[in-house]
């Protein structure tokens, strides 16, 4: 397999007025051609930020790379230009948000917008952008591909008009559109009805088989990515503490963190047993506790995760943990 | 759609019967006695009483309130009883050049306001933000008045570029109306140097109307601009590939451009109702000059149809971007 993805040691801060919050902090990650990895971790650990850095979207300034690389078939993002990183959008990597309602323009056709991203991505590509008629067949293509019926009617139909679980698909049909090589899904089904939710995976589940992608699927619920995808990377305050593959880190996790969030839910790792909520919250991103950043809440911690940041180590093939204390 | 326009259309005659319940109680509060005024200086008792039966003043109050709806629903706004014209009739004379000069300096404060606005906006926090800043500040702090003659001294009297006042040169003979707005009329009838010279004598006024008006425009089109630029639907066009010009051009600016839209109608109302102090400063014959010079001598039928004329502008222009948003937003539409 060919590596796609490969974030190396990649650190994001944000510089506001309160001070500089230093969200991302060393990921290392590495997602081959077609591979499903999963992200998760609690609220405000930084996975939307870090999906956003797979195209360049954090806003800048506030936002500021302090380290790293996040490499696309070879070529570092960081060190690219605007109009290069607009080649990539849509084309190589294309992105699937978390509240449908807010990521569709309110005062746009649905097919104005299908239309835009599908000529605005053969322009970067150095063509002329096809016809609006020729983008409105290949918008009202993709929309019946994501399971929508009547597409023409659908296309002349603004988003308040549709319900959340159609919206999702239409955002879903636009992230076909350039023909992606990597699914960025942030919490794509947190916006959305329970029921809702499980066609909508369904959906993005048989999309990326179907069209061999690469799938970063992002969310804070391990039931979610348990279903999808092969690898589960978790994070905490902005770091990788275990990456795994789904059904290990489930039967067995390494990292304390990682075990309390899987005893904290009810339905995976030991039935019979009571889930547990994990004591603590989650730590200041302005002023991180030093050396391993879950010590404050963590069992095990000792005198050195105080001080000293674990780095992460392979401890059993295809398993890594960034604890001092974890053996496998 | 329908029912949208209707009940905007409904709510618009809502505010014109408002308007005119206002302008009759104020006109009937006012000190001064009009009777007394149109009788002359030197009148005895009881020819002031006669002009009071021939004005209808004798009446009861709720009947000449009847008459005053039923005249200006004819379009009759009375007569001055300072110089027994027809008030309609001066309107009609000086509204145009009150109009003209009201659309020039819209269409500056449009024309000028949204774009640097939107370039602020694209720039927010560098220099061109910190400069049209300090710009709409001073546009929307100074009085209009004080800024006028400044204006005047400065570039009239001083250098001299541009008349001081008036519309046109005494020895100018103005172009036969058609519309009675002069630069339409000058080109209509094809007299070029007329069209420039009523230019130059509408230059100065105009700016000083328009600097307010255009120094709002820029600030709600920058901040609602800045406001659309980090919305998640902005942040999803650029992950898809939406071109960034068509990003700024369509994305965002069509819905910055709902509350810029109310400004600009409340400014168009706004901007006739300054024209008052304005069009004293720059002698310009409009409604504004008029109603001031009735004014001093206690006229009050002339005020009130003017202060008419105002309000049925501002509503107007207030339809008219209730119209505008329900074409830019479908969820009005479908409300
Ligand atoms: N534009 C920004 N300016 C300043 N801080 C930001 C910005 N965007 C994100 N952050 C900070 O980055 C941190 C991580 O945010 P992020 O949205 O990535 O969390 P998340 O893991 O996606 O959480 P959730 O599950 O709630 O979506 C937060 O502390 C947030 O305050
Ligand atoms: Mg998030």
């Amino acid at each position: 397999m060919t590596t796609l993805l490969e974030i190396a040691d990649y650190r994001l801060a944000f510089d506001t007025f309160d001070g500089t919050h230093h969200v991302l902090d060393g990921i290392d990650l590495r997602l081959d051609a077609g591979e499903t990895l999963g992200v998760v971790g609690e609220t405000g650990c930084g996975k939307s930020v870090l999906a956003r850095s797979l195209l360049q979207l954090n806003p800048s300034p506030p936002a500021r790379v302090v380290s790293g690389a996040i490499r696309f078939r070879g070529e570092d993002l960081l060190r690219l230009e605007e109009a290069a990183l607009r080649r990539l959008r849509g084309r190589a990597i294309a992105m699937v948000f978390q509240d449908p309602a807010s990521y569709l323009n309110p005062l746009l056709a649905v097919a104005t917008q299908m239309e835009d991203a599908i000529r605005g991505q053969d322009s970067a590509a150095g063509g002329r952008p096809r016809p609006r008629r020729a983008a409105r067949a290949l918008a009202a293509e993709l929309l019946s591909a994501v399971g929508l019926p009547e597409p023409q009617r659908l296309l002349a139909s603004h988003p308040h008009q549709l319900s959340g679980g159609m919206r999702q698909r239409v955002l879903i049909a636009m992230a076909l559109a350039g023909e992606p090589a990597l699914l960025v899904a942030d919490e794509p089904t947190t916006a959305l009805d329970v029921t809702v939710q499980a066609q909508v995976l369904a959906l993005i589940d048989g999309l990326v088989r179907a069209r061999g992608l690469a799938l970063m699927l992002i969310s804070h619920d391990l039931g979610v990515v348990s279903a999808s995808c092969a690898r589960v990377a978790v994070m905490y305050a902005g770091t990788v503490v275990e990456e795994a593959p789904t059904p290990e880190l489930i039967a067995r996790p390494l990292h304390p963190y990682a075990q309390g969030l899987i005893a904290a839910v009810p339905d995976l790792g030991r039935p019979e047993a009571k889930p547990r909520g994990m004591p603590g919250s989650i730590p200041s991103l302005l002023h991180p506790p030093s050396g391993c950043r879950f010590h404050p809440r963590c069992p095990l911690a000792s005198e050195r995760c105080r001080v000293e940041k674990p780095l992460r180590r392979t401890l059993l093939p295809g398993r890594s943990v960034a604890c001092h204390h974890a053996t496998p | 759609m329908l029912i949208y326009v209707i009940r905007r259309i409904g709510l618009a005659a809502l505010m014109l019967f408002g308007l005119v319940c206002i302008t009759f109680t104020i006109a009937n509060v006012a000190p001064s006695d009009p009777a007394a005024l149109a009788a002359g200086p030197d009148a005895s008792r009881s020819q002031i009483e006669q002009a009071r039966r021939d004005y209808g003043l004798d009446k009861p109050l709720p009947e000449q309130f009847l008459r005053y709806v039923s005249d200006l629903a004819q379009g009759r706004f009375g007569r001055s009883v300072a110089t027994g014209r027809d008030v309609g009739t001066d309107l009609a004379r000086y509204f145009p050049a009150t109009l003209e000069l009201c659309v020039l300096a819209m269409l500056t404060g449009v024309l000028v306001g949204l774009p640097l606005g939107m370039l602020s906006a694209l720039h927010k926090d560098g220099p061109i933000d910190h400069v049209t800043r300090i710009f709409a500040v001073s546009g929307i702090a100074l009085p209009p008045f004080w800024f006028g003659l400044l204006l005047q001294l400065l570039i009239a009297t001083w250098l001299g570029w541009l008349p001081t006042s008036g519309r046109l040169s005494v020895v100018t003979e103005p172009p036969d109306p058609i519309t009675g707005l002069l630069l339409l009329d000058a080109l209509l009838r094809g007299q070029g140097g007329i069209f420039v010279e009523g230019l130059t004598y509408m230059i100065l006024p105009a700016l000083v109307l328009s600097f307010p008006c255009l120094a709002s425009i820029l600030r709600v089109n920058r901040s609602e601009m800045v406001e659309a630029l980090r919305a998640d639907y902005v942040v999803s066009a650029r992950a898809h590939g939406v071109t960034p010009w068509r990003i700024v051009a369509v994305h965002a600016l069509k819905n910055a451009m709902l509350p810029t839209l109310a400004i600009i109608g409340l400014r168009w109302g706004w901007m006739m109702s300054s024209t008052v102090l304005v069009e004293t400063v720059f002698d310009w014959p409009g409604i504004g000059l008029y109603a001031v010079s009735s004014a001093i001598s206690g006229d009050f039928k002339p005020v009130m149809g003017v202060t008419m004329i105002v309000g049925v502008n501002f509503m107007i222009a207030n339809l008219l971007v209730d119209l505008l948003y329900g074409v830019l937003d479908p969820r009005l539409r479908s409300a």
